[in-house]
């Protein structure tokens, strides 16, 4: 009888939870599939009109969308490379016996905590300002050009910040990973006259290996997002250089007032979102059994 | 010998480390400093890096000009608002799928993570015309309402990541010498539960207080928190460089100190526990 009272208190204690994000995910989603058929405009109120696949065609067959998947595609996948790449091998430096390790691992962990449209701005002004930011003095030092960054290699400059943003996150993972690698093994291996190399190729990167995907699921899922920092940066531009999706299907949205055309493209979002989804809630539930 | 090595060893690495780590750490910095400059030194070619003329004026104008701390109210009531929230729903749901976990307490944990993977921009529309026909937009309310439900799957996860360390033996015990399940609540696991809730609400008022996508496109004015405020800083005309850093310097200071606390959370919470 007492089971069975739980069993009722603790579905009535779960119900709350799983109503809220039940509806937070269905009627946004229905409306927005819904709004994807219509021919519907802010700017031109009452003349809505079923339209079916219409705004599909028109979405994906712009020549906008393939410039800002590119976009997208490039971003992420740079951001992923850059904060990896980098982040390896400043886990396993900070991993080392380091004098004062604390400290530098709440330096190495600030800029995560940094609000976007903070970092944004202090990049793009205090740092990337073709006449007086700090680069271009660094690079009058050494008697170089300076980089118009923003005008030059727009994109490459949202990256360097993305990557400033997410290097703190991949880094603080792989770390937590490898103070959990057994050290006896590794001195086993020092023991049998293993090279430093081949301890790192055959025991800590195998030990990496989950970490290191778990790293780029997650990013994958935030930097196809990517809004703040373009919005405050370049606004999409110069032309569309720096527009990925999610800041096309907001300014077809809020600038444009398209709503039917920025529906289809949030859908499109929401596919492509839903790929990498499929794989990280696999690792994660893979775990969840163990 | 071999001790030698070592100590080159912790030399080398000392100094490899805390280099990248002042080189990352730099940008924030920098920023500090710029804060205390004047408008005119924060500009300058060569730039000062520590003998200029400090100064705090910038911080008294950037409260007097531009009205800092309605917009740190803001952030305060948004992000503390929708942690609340969420974690008075969480909480029942995470103790009843830790405590008495059903068949189906795994499929609703990873649906609920699902959830979490919609990308916004995707509801984007819908919601936007909801608030905008409910009078939500640019609204405190509205904005506290959607910060919750994007962060409570989270939420629940770590809270259920750490209601099921506790050890279940202990409950049993209690039971035992008679315990009721009031007593049981109050007396054996609340106080268990304080270091898990604690952490899974610093994590989540971080995750709320630099949230930046709903709060740029659901407010403008009156219910715009901080990272809405430092975003009007990015029209070319208002562009005041030591203004801009000391406003920025006070948006992220409070939570740069909260975070430094919760960066062992951190991982959990934002893995889903699956790096410890």
């Amino acid at each position: 009888m007492a089971t069975r009272q739980t069993q009722i208190l603790a579905r009535s204690l779960l119900t709350p939870a799983v109503g809220l994000l039940f509806i937070w995910m269905i009627v946004p989603l229905a409306l927005t599939l819904y709004f994807s058929t219509l021919h519907y405009s802010l700017l031109d109120p009452g003349s809505e009109a079923f339209v079916g696949l219409e705004n599909f065609r028109y979405f994906l067959t712009d020549p906008a969308f393939l410039d800002s998947l590119q976009n997208t595609l490039v971003l992420v996948g740079s951001v992923l490379a850059l904060t990896i790449l980098l982040g390896i091998p400043l886990a396993l430096l900070l991993d080392q016996p380091v004098i004062g390790r604390n400290i530098v691992r709440l330096m190495v962990i600030a800029p995560f905590f940094v609000m976007p449209t903070v970092s944004a701005l202090v990049w793009k002004n205090l740092l990337m300002h073709p006449v007086s930011g700090l680069f271009a003095w660094i690079a009058s030092l050494f008697h170089l050009t300076p980089i118009d960054w923003f005008n030059d290699v727009p994109l490459f400059a949202v990256i360097l910040i993305v990557a400033w943003q997410w290097l703190p996150f991949a880094t603080l993972i792989l770390l937590t990973a490898l103070q959990s690698l057994d050290e006896e093994q590794k001195e086993a291996a020092e023991m049998d006259g293993a090279s430093a190399l081949s301890a790192f190729i055959y025991i800590t990167l195998p030990h990496l290996a989950r970490p290191i995907t778990v790293v780029i699921l997650i990013e994958t899922i935030f930097l196809l997002t990517v809004f703040a920092e373009i919005f405050v940066t370049t606004g999409g531009g110069p032309g569309l250089q720096t527009t990925n999706i999610a800041f096309l299907i907001y300014s077809q949205a809020l600038i444009q007032f398209d709503v039917g055309s920025a529906s289809a493209g949030g859908l499109v979002a929401v596919v492509i979102a839903n790929v990498v989804a499929f794989f990280l809630v696999r690792i994660v539930g893979r775990n969840l059994e163990a | 010998m071999a001790r030698m090595a070592t100590t080159q060893r912790v030399v080398v690495s000392t100094i490899g480390a805390w280099f990248f780590g002042f080189l990352i750490f730099f940008p924030i910095l920098w920023m500090v400093l710029a804060s205390f400059k004047t408008e005119l030194e924060a500009f300058a070619i060569p730039p000062s890096f520590l003998f200029f003329h400090w100064t705090t004026e910038n911080y008294a104008t950037v409260q007097e000009r531009s009205d800092y701390l309605h917009h740190a109210v803001n952030s305060i009531i948004i992000a503390g608002g929708s942690t609340l929230i969420a974690l008075l729903i969480a909480i029942p749901a995470a103790w009843s799928m830790a405590f008495s976990p059903t068949k189906r307490t795994k499929d609703i944990l990873l649906w609920m993570l699902s959830t979490k993977m919609m990308p916004p921009v995707g509801v984007l529309v819908p919601i936007y015309l909801i608030y905008k026909s409910f009078g939500l937009l640019d609204s405190r309310m509205g904005l506290v309402f959607i910060l919750c439900l994007g962060n409570l799957p989270i939420v629940i996860w770590m809270l259920f990541t750490y209601f099921k360390e506790i050890p279940r033996d202990i409950l049993e015990a209690a039971r035992m010498d008679g315990a009721t399940i009031g007593r049981e609540l109050v007396y054996v696991l609340t106080p268990m539960a304080i270091p898990g809730l604690a952490s899974t609400m610093l994590l989540n008022l971080i995750l709320a207080w630099n949230e930046a996508f709903w709060t740029l496109n659901l407010s403008t004015s009156s219910a715009a928190p901080l990272t809405v405020f430092i975003a009007s800083y990015s029209s070319p005309e208002g562009l005041f460089w030591a203004k801009l850093s000391a406003a920025s310097t006070l948006a992220i200071a409070p939570i740069l100190v909260l975070g430094w606390f919760s960066q062992k959370q951190l991982v959990r919470g934002l893995t889903f526990g699956a790096v410890k």
